[in-house]
């Protein structure tokens, strides 16, 4: 089995890989080794390429070169070992269904025949509820959830089979800080308590603050991954961005800024295109104390 | 009083179904309900109702087709809506759902069996019946087409319904576990044109709505339960279908107007209930 660095099992290894989408290079020689039961923060601007690495690692997009092993053999669709948290989910939101029946739904999805689950499928959707505490809450229907409850759920039907790595793409967007830092707290907890590997891809650095372990950093077709104090630096974050990038830490939170505006809140703020009209309030909201908090 | 009323009821229930059209009718309008009860459910859950109505117009061309060139109008049908949503689905599930794209494929069938009917002479009957459905013509050889219609549909339906749910609630998700969404999207919309065909035998091209969607929606207003929510949907459908018969028989009117009716009345009343 690979290894890196001291003796620990290798979660995600990419040698050497170069990921295309159409005519863009996202990945141009990517070489990077994740160890087992790592919190890993995957950041980098809107389009720099978290989702599309996601989907590499999920065997959904094959690299042009290079070689992609997830715990121990090549990336391929289908492996139970790996949860995945897609970053779009609009549409959950209108459905009646009930969340326990929205999580019951993945239960041996790829199999055919009729979705009704056994004794051993409606103990392991419980299980899942009962782990990130949405038992309760899981008896409505997702039409009548907040979005706090909604990422709960989606939490809990990633853990459906118990998987030993976790990708969760963008959890935090549209929650305000209050929601934003439960989801954090809750995904470290379950994490070290399952001692599971997570991507968390966010565009924000400061809500993962207290919880990652390192951080991959993406950006104009490279990636850097290491320590907060390594990689979050003027030189590197620079050549991430193509832009003179200047650090500031202030009050225990970084500041990743470009001349006199922060880049992270910008990408922020763009995305509000992707997002519901009325989750732009919460947005603004999120703006809005976080400004008063400098 | 209620002993009363049932002793009246209980006979001309009887001489209602004394007649073989009556016979028929129902047969018919039970196997179509049971089917787009539950083919609705999915319809609905997926955000494809419009798919399902545009699929539905180009039942109409199919079938104003295969009476033009001496065919049963069932049979062209079949064919049109089937080609129709295998195409939609091998489009991709994003463009299936794009209402312009559906909005043109609807007015252009519409356009065509119009120019189909008009190379036809027996033009109003014929368009009245395709249109808004005619189930006290259906003999008892399309009572057995349609069942056997509606037993494929059914059975392929409970033989896709795990992965068809699990794409429909979390295509990234279902794709990373290795379903193919692109089979499940022109599959179920095969499903979906079989069914369309076979309400169209019932209500009318114009009025498949009214079976498909109608009971599919009250379903999930009142449970948040698959299971639980697809019998509802075949139940509803089938009540409503065979209190529209019922109620056409007693008042002369048309039974699509009352299935329309009556489907229109149970979703609002759902609404209301499941709030
Ligand atoms: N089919 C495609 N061809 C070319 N570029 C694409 C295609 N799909 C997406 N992209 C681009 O690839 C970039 C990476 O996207 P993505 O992985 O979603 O970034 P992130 O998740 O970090 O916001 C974006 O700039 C996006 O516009
Ligand atoms: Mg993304």
């Amino acid at each position: 089995m690979p290894c890196h660095g001291s003796n620990r099992v290798t979660s995600i290894a990419l040698q050497g890989v170069r990921l295309k989408l159409g005519t863009r290079v996202i990945l141009a020689d990517a070489s990077l080794a994740i160890g087992e039961a790592e919190f890993i923060g995957v950041l980098g601007a809107n389009g720099a390429g978290k989702t599309t690495l996601m989907r590499a690692i999920l065997g959904l997009l094959r690299p042009e070169r290079g070689r992609i092993e997830v715990l121990g053999s090549p990336a391929a669709r289908g492996n139970p070992a790996v949860g995945y948290m897609p970053q779009s989910r609009a549409a959950i939101g209108a459905l009646r269904l009930t969340g326990w029946e929205f999580v019951a739904g993945v239960l041996d999805g790829h199999r055919l025949g009729l979705p009704i689950a056994g004794r051993a499928g409606r103990a392991e959707v419980d299980r899942v509820l009962d782990l990130v505490g949405a038992r309760a809450l899981a008896r409505r229907p997702l039409a009548e959830t907040s979005g706090g409850e909604r990422q709960r759920l989606l939490l809990a039907q990633t853990l459906i089979g118990r998987p030993r790595l976790l990708l969760l793409d963008e959890p935090l967007i549209s929650l305000d800080p209050h929601h934003q830092a439960s989801v954090v707290a809750l995904v470290r907890a379950l994490q070290r308590e399952l001692r599971i590997t997570v991507l968390f891809s966010a565009h924000e650095l400061n809500p993962l603050l207290g919880a990652l372990d390192r951080v991959l950093y993406l950006g104009r077709g490279e990636a850097a991954l290491g320590s907060v104090e390594a990689v979050i630096t003027a030189p590197v974050l620079s050549r991430l961005y193509g832009a003179e990038i200047e650090v500031v830490r202030l009050g225990g939170r970084i500041f990743v800024m470009s001349g006199s505006h922060d880049v992270e809140r910008d990408a922020h703020q763009h995305d509000q295109h992707d997002t519901h009209a009325h989750d732009g309030h919460t947005h603004d909201h999120t703006h809005g104390e976080h400004d008063a908090g400098v | 009083m209620r002993t009363m009323a049932i002793r009246t009821i209980i006979p001309t229930v009887n001489t209602m179904l004394a007649y073989d059209f009556m016979r028929n009718a129902f047969a018919a309008a039970g196997v179509v309900a049971l089917v787009a009860g539950a083919v609705g459910y999915f319809l609905v859950l997926r955000g494809q109702s419009f798919a399902g109505h545009a699929l539905a117009h180009l039942g109409f061309t199919g079938a104003t087709g295969a009476v033009l060139l001496g065919i049963a109008p069932l049979w062209g049908l079949v064919l049109l809506t089937l080609a129709g949503g295998i195409g939609m689905g091998l489009l991709g599930e994003r463009l299936a759902q794009r209402d312009v794209a559906i909005g043109l494929v609807l007015a252009l069938s519409l356009g065509f069996g119009l120019l189909f009917l008009h190379f036809y002479t027996a033009f109003a009957t014929q368009a009245s019946a395709l249109l808004f459905g005619n189930i006290l013509a259906v003999d008892i050889g399309t009572v057995w087409t349609l069942a056997a219609l509606g037993a494929l549909c059914l059975g392929t339906l409970a033989l896709i319904a795990r992965p068809l749910l699990f794409a429909s609630l979390q295509p990234e998700l279902a794709e990373a576990k290795g379903v193919s969404l692109r089979f499940y999207a022109v599959a179920f919309l095969a499903i979906v044109a079989l069914a369309t065909a076979e309400c169209a035998q019932i209500v009318g091209v114009l009025l498949v709505f009214t079976l498909m969607v109608g009971p599919a929606a009250a379903a999930q207003r009142l449970t948040g339960a698959v299971g639980r929510g697809v019998l509802l949907a075949m139940a509803l459908a089938l009540a409503e279908a065979w209190l529209g018969i019922t109620l056409a028989y007693y008042t002369d009117w048309p039974s699509s107007f009352w299935i329309a009716a009556l489907s229109a009345s149970a979703y609002l009343l759902a609404v209301a209930i499941g709030r």
